[in-house]
C-alpha cells in the first residue's frame, strides 16, 4: 500500500514538472498584447479546481464536507463564467485595421 | 475513461493558452478553454459517488449567474481589480476543497478521518495555505486597486522579520496538523495563512500592482497544484501548473519592466518618501505650457506621431477621446502609432485592453522592443498618462531609483507633447528632466478633457 501511494505521488510529480515546462513555453509564446486576456483565461481554468468541489458535493444527504463543497462549487463557477466572459469580451475589442481606415491611408 | 476525457480536457486547456500568441488565433483559443472546462465538469458529474446533481446544478447555476452578472457590466478600466477579485475566489474555493476533503476522506478515497494517509494530509495542508494566502492577497490587492485602500505602500518596523516568523509558525502548525489531524489546527493554519497573505500585500505600492496581480495569478494555480496532489488528480496537477507557470512568467516580465528583482518588489515599500527631496532642484526652471490649440497645431504639422499611454489615461478613461484624436490625425494623412511600456497601468497588458476597447486596431500598438528605435525618426511623442516610463533618468542618473529601468525613448522625438493633470511627480517619486526641455510642451488638464479640445481644435 505504502509504495502503491509513493508511486502515485511520483507520478503526480512528473506530471506536474512536464506541466510546468509545457506552460513556460506557451505562455512565452503568448503575444505581450493579449497579456490581459491571459490572465482571464488562466483564471477561469484555474478554476477547475471545481472537479474537487463537485466531488465533496456529491454524496447524498448533508454533511460539513458537503456544504464545504458546495460553497466550493459556486465560488469556481463564478470565476469559470466571469473569467471566460470577460476574456471573451476583452478579445473581440482587438481588431484589425478595417479597410476605411486602409484606403484613407 | 475518466482519465481520457480529464487528459482532453487538460490538453484544450493548453491550447487555449496557445491560442493567445495571436489576436487572431485568441477568440479560438477561448473556446478551447471553454470547451475543456465543459467536459472536466461533466466528467466529474458521471462519477458514482456523485448523485446530488439538483444541488450541483443550482450551486454552478448560482456562481454562473453572478459571475455573467459581474463580467458583462464590468468597465474595461476596473480590470485589475476584476481580476484580482477573480483570484481570491479561486484561492478560497481551494480551502473549501480542502477542508471537504479533510471532513470526508473517503469520497476523495485518500483515508479515513482520523487516518488520513500523511502524503494526503501534507500536500492538503499546502494547498490550503496558498489558497489562503492568495485569497487574502488578492482581496487586499482589489482594495488598493478599487482605492478603497490606500495604495500607497504601508511599512513598519520588522515586517520582513514578523512575515518570517509567521512563515515558520506555519510550517510548524502544518506539521502538528499530519501528527493529530485536528479540525482545530486545520483551521488555524487557514487563519494565519490569510494573516499572512495580507501582510505581504500591505507593503507594495500601487504601481508595482502589475507584479502583484500576476504573482498572485501564480499562486492561484499553484494553489489547484496543492488540491490535485491531494486528490491525485492529473487535470487539476496540469492546469494548476500551467496558471502558476503562466504567473510566474508575467510577474518576471514586469518586474524586468522595472529593472527591478521580484524579491525587491514583493518586499515593498518602493516609491514612499523621497519625493519632496527630488522635486526641488528644479523648482526654478522653466517649463512651456501649451493649451490644446498649440498642441493640434504642433501635431498637425508633423508627418508622424507616437503616442505614449499611461496609468493616468486610464484614470481618466481617455480612450475614446484618444482614438478619435487619432483618427482625425489619420485621416490628415498622418502616421499614428502607440507605444506601450511593459509596466503602463495596473496590470499585465492593460493599455492593449483600453486602446482596444476604443476600436484602435492593434497593429497600430506596438511594444517597446518594437517601437523604441522609430522615436529619433519621429516628430511628435505624445505622452498621455504617462511619467516614469519616459523620464531619461533611467539611462543616466545612477543615483536615481528608476535608474537602469528600460524607458520609451521620447526624448529622441523631434518634440514632446506631455498630457498631465499637474507637475506632480510620477509613481517613483522622480522628477523627469524632460518636462524642462525645450522642445516639450506641457499640457495641463484632465487628460480625457485634453484629448477632446485637441479634436475640436483639430477639427475646426
Amino acid at each position: 500500500m505504502e509504495a502503491h501511494s509513493s508511486e502515485v505521488f511520483v507520478i503526480g510529480l512528473t506530471v506536474f514538472f512536464l506541466a510546468c515546462i509545457i506552460g513556460y513555453y506557451v505562455v512565452w509564446s503568448v503575444t505581450p498584447a493579449l497579456h490581459s486576456p491571459l490572465m482571464g483565461v488562466t483564471n477561469a481554468i484555474s478554476s477547475v479546481i471545481i472537479v474537487g468541489a463537485i466531488l465533496a458535493a456529491g454524496p447524498q444527504g448533508f454533511d460539513t464536507s458537503k456544504i464545504f463543497g458546495l460553497i466550493g462549487v459556486v465560488l469556481a463557477s463564478v470565476n469559470i463564467f466571469g473569467g471566460f466572459l470577460v476574456t471573451y469580451r476583452m478579445l473581440s475589442m482587438f481588431k484589425k485595421k478595417t479597410k476605411k481606415i486602409k484606403e484613407k491611408e | 475513461m475518466v482519465a481520457i476525457l480529464y487528459l482532453i480536457s487538460a490538453l484544450l486547456f493548453i491550447f487555449a493558452l496557445r491560442g493567445l500568441s495571436h489576436p487572431e488565433s485568441s477568440r479560438m483559443g477561448n473556446i478551447f478553454g471553454i470547451i475543456g472546462m465543459i467536459i472536466a465538469v461533466f466528467t466529474t458529474l458521471m462519477f458514482k459517488s456523485v448523485l446530488s446533481y439538483y444541488e450541483i446544478g443550482a450551486a454552478i447555476l448560482i456562481g454562473g449567474a453572478i459571475g455573467s452578472f459581474i463580467a458583462l457590466r464590468i468597465e474595461m478600466t476596473a480590470l485589475p481589480q476584476l481580476v484580482a477579485a477573480f483570484h481570491s475566489l479561486v484561492g478560497l474555493a481551494a480551502v473549501f476543497v480542502a477542508a471537504a476533503a479533510f471532513y470526508d476522506p473517503v469520497a476523495f478515497s485518500i483515508g479515513k478521518v482520523g487516518s488520513i494517509k500523511t502524503a494526503s494530509l501534507v500536500e492538503m495542508s499546502i494547498g490550503t495555505f496558498i489558497g489562503a494566502i492568495t485569497f487574502s492577497g488578492s482581496v487586499l490587492a482589489f482594495g488598493k486597486l478599487q482605492g478603497t485602500i490606500s495604495g500607497k505602500p504601508i511599512v513598519f518596523k520588522f515586517q520582513h522579520l514578523i512575515n518570517a516568523l509567521i512563515f515558520l509558525l506555519i510550517i510548524f502548525l502544518i506539521v502538528l496538523f499530519v501528527i493529530n489531524q485536528s479540525p482545530t489546527i486545520f483551521w488555524t493554519i487557514v487563519i494565519v495563512s490569510i494573516l499572512l497573505g495580507f501582510l505581504v500585500v500591505i507593503p507594495i505600492g500601487g504601481a508595482d500592482m502589475p507584479v502583484v496581480v500576476s504573482m498572485l495569478n501564480s499562486y492561484s494555480g499553484w494553489a489547484a497544484c496543492g488540491i490535485g496532489f491531494t486528490l491525485s488528480n492529473n487535470l487539476l496537477i496540469i492546469t494548476g501548473a500551467l496558471v502558476g507557470a503562466s504567473g510566474a512568467i508575467l510577474s518576471y516580465i514586469m518586474s524586468k519592466g522595472m529593472n527591478r528583482s521580484i524579491i525587491n518588489v514583493v518586499l515593498g515599500g518602493f516609491g514612499g518618501e523621497q519625493d519632496t527631496s527630488a522635486t526641488k532642484d528644479n523648482s526654478d526652471k522653466i517649463v512651456k505650457q501649451g493649451n490644446a490649440e498649440d498642441a493640434a497645431y504642433i501635431m498637425k504639422n508633423a508627418d508622424s506621431v507616437i503616442i505614449v499611454p499611461g496609468y493616468g489615461m486610464a484614470v481618466a478613461q481617455a480612450q475614446h477621446a484618444l482614438r478619435e484624436m487619432g483618427d482625425i490625425l489619420k485621416k490628415e494623412g498622418i502616421e499614428v502609432r502607440y507605444a506601450i511600456h511593459p509596466v503602463a497601468g495596473r496590470m499585465p497588458g492593460h493599455m492593449n485592453v483600453l486602446l482596444a476597447e476604443a476600436n484602435v486596431p492593434y497593429e497600430e500598438v506596438l511594444e517597446l522592443d518594437e517601437i523604441n528605435h522609430d522615436f529619433p525618426m519621429t516628430e511628435v511623442s505624445f505622452v498621455i498618462g504617462a511619467n516614469d516610463v519616459t523620464n531619461p533618468a533611467a539611462k543616466t542618473d545612477e543615483s536615481s531609483p528608476i535608474f537602469g529601468m528600460p524607458i520609451l525613448d521620447v526624448e529622441k522625438s523631434q518634440s514632446v507633447l506631455f498630457v498631465k493633470r499637474s507637475m506632480a511627480t510620477g509613481y517613483s517619486g522622480v522628477d523627469n528632466e524632460l518636462f524642462y526641455r525645450d522642445n516639450t510642451t506641457m499640457l495641463f488638464g484632465d487628460a480625457k478633457k485634453m484629448c477632446e479640445d485637441i479634436v475640436k481644435s483639430l477639427s475646426a
